[in-house]
């Protein structure tokens, strides 16, 4: 087992290693310090950022590689690219 | 306060009925149990639709007061003069658009035939293949639940609100779930799928339907989308359907419908009747399936036989009249039934003939 195997992606047009199994969730968290992980803005333009962890809140929504998924079911991937705000 | 109507049901249809009684000078006490109803449930599409003339006058009606409220309307009612596309999928269709056309022109409603080609133009992200459609430019949409909130606060002081489960109607008065009594000359029952528990000689059965809503994706559609086989395909079957007919919402989710399924009272969704909605939108819409959908919900349509409503006096109940059994059109039709039950109650002439919805064309063949 590797167990210093990373992965980088782009999150917001920043470059991110993570290690690999790290959730794209996660990865906001890591990558947001500043704005607590935010990872879209309501209809009145609230940050709203990953809450139940679990794939129920829906709170956690950004695009990656161009599709609307949840940032809390989704493994961090080599090249991938997560735009947040969506 | 001296209630001269007493309006049971703050949906829509009570809501835009207890409106234009106070407009009318009546004084109004809405009840309302807060059990919930179709108005939550629905689509919001405002459209002419043309079945038969008299859903065609309901609607048409209906439609032009919409538009003479939409200026004084609050922002979070959500309407959109979006219009509606009627997309006909192959030649047949195309000739149902033709006709669709020459009976809402001849009825003076603004309407043009789209080409292949402009269909395309107008709403790229439909599959290439489709024969054309026809637009409807004078329909729109509306949030339900917060029309019927502004109808109500825009009543002014002559509406006045209760939050009350009426258990029964009895001759000037009805009976509440607390044992009090609240009386009226004139009621008028607005309570929608739950109208058959107070009278249960109306010929009401529920219909159920199913929608769903996705994440935001602004500009993907324009109009409201309507596949021209909805027609044939939903209006008129008895067995479970689907048809294609997704609304752009002004915050840029595209809801999605619509299913039809008689005789269940079930709220559950069901995920067989989702999954034939959305493969009938993917027809459509293939790019659909990349997007993110965030709820999915049901809720029950009050049908008639006819799908036409019940409008007017009941037929020997004293002092009750009717305002129930819009199905799938109530939003749209809330308007018109409101200014036509307004006009019956006050003895003011109808603006259009209202014996197609009055409640006796069913008791008339039931006792003959
Ligand atoms: C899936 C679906 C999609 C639809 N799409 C559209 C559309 O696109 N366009 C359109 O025009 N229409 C549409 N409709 C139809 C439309 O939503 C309904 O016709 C309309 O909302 C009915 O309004 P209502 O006021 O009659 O009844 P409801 O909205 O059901 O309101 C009834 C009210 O009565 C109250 N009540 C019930 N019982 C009592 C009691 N005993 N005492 C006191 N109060 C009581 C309830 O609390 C409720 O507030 C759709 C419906 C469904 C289900
Ligand atoms: S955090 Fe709740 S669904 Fe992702």
């Amino acid at each position: 087992m590797k167990k210093t195997e990373t992965v980088a992606l782009r999150i917001n047009g920043q470059t991110l290693s993570v290690r690999a199994g790290t959730s794209v969730a996660a990865a906001l968290r890591i990558a947001g310090s500043a704005d607590m992980g935010t990872a879209r803005r309501s209809v009145l333009g609230q940050a709203r950022a990953p809450f139940c962890g679990m794939g129920i809140c829906h709170e956690c929504r950004v695009d990656i590689d161009g599709r609307r998924r949840l940032a809390c079911q989704t493994r961090c991937e080599d090249g991938m690219v997560v735009e947040t705000s969506a | 306060m001296q209630a001269d109507v007493i309006v049971i049901g703050a949906g829509i249809v009570g809501a835009a009925c207890a409106h234009a009684l106070a407009q009318a000078g009546q004084q109004v006490l809405v009840l309302d149990a807060g059990v919930g109803g179709a108005t939550g449930a629905g689509m919001g599409h405002l459209v002419v639709m043309d079945d038969n003339p008299a859903e065609l006058a309901l609607s048409r009606h209906s439609l032009a007061l919409w538009r003479s409220l939409v200026p004084r309307m609050a922002d979070d009612c959500a309407f959109s003069p979006c219009g509606t596309l009627w997309v006909a999928a192959d030649d047949a269709e195309m000739v149902a658009a033709e006709e669709k056309q020459q009976r809402l022109g001849q009825h003076g409603i603004d309407c043009r035939l789209l080409s292949a080609n402009q269909l395309a133009t107008a709403e790229p992200a439909l599959r290439p293949g489709l024969a054309g459609a026809l637009e409807v430019t004078g329909d729109g949409i509306v949030y339900a639940p917060n029309a019927a909130r502004w109808l109500l606060g825009d009543g002014g002081s002559n509406i006045h609100i209760e939050a009350a489960e009426v258990v029964a109607i009895e001759a000037g008065h009805v009976r509440l779930a607390d044992g009090t009594q609240r009386r009226a000359p004139q009621i008028l029952l607005a309570n929608g799928i739950h109208a058959t528990a107070l009278c249960p000689e109306l010929p009401i059965r529920p219909k159920k339907g199913h929608l769903l809503i996705t994440d935001r994706y602004p500009g993907t559609v324009h109009h409201q989308l309507v596949e021209l086989g909805y027609i044939t395909s939903a209006h008129h079957a008895e067995g479970p359907s689907v048809a294609f007919n997704l609304q752009p919402r002004p915050t840029g989710q595209l809801l999605i419908g619509s299913s039809r399924q008689f005789d269940t009272t079930d709220m559950a969704v069901e995920a067989p009747m989702v999954a034939q909605m959305l493969q009938r939108a993917l027809r459509y819409i293939p790019a659909l399936g990349d997007l993110n959908a965030i709820r999915s919900w049901t809720g029950l349509r009050a049908a008639t036989p006819d799908s036409l409503p019940l409008l007017g006096r009941h037929p020997w109940r004293e002092g009750l009249w009717l305002a129930v059994g819009h199905e799938g059109l109530g939003v749209t039709t809330a308007t018109g039934t409101a200014q036509l039950l307004a006009e019956l109650m006050t003895g003011a002439a109808p603006a259009f003939d209202p014996t197609p919805y009055a409640a006796e064309r069913f008791t008339a063949t039931a006792t003959a």
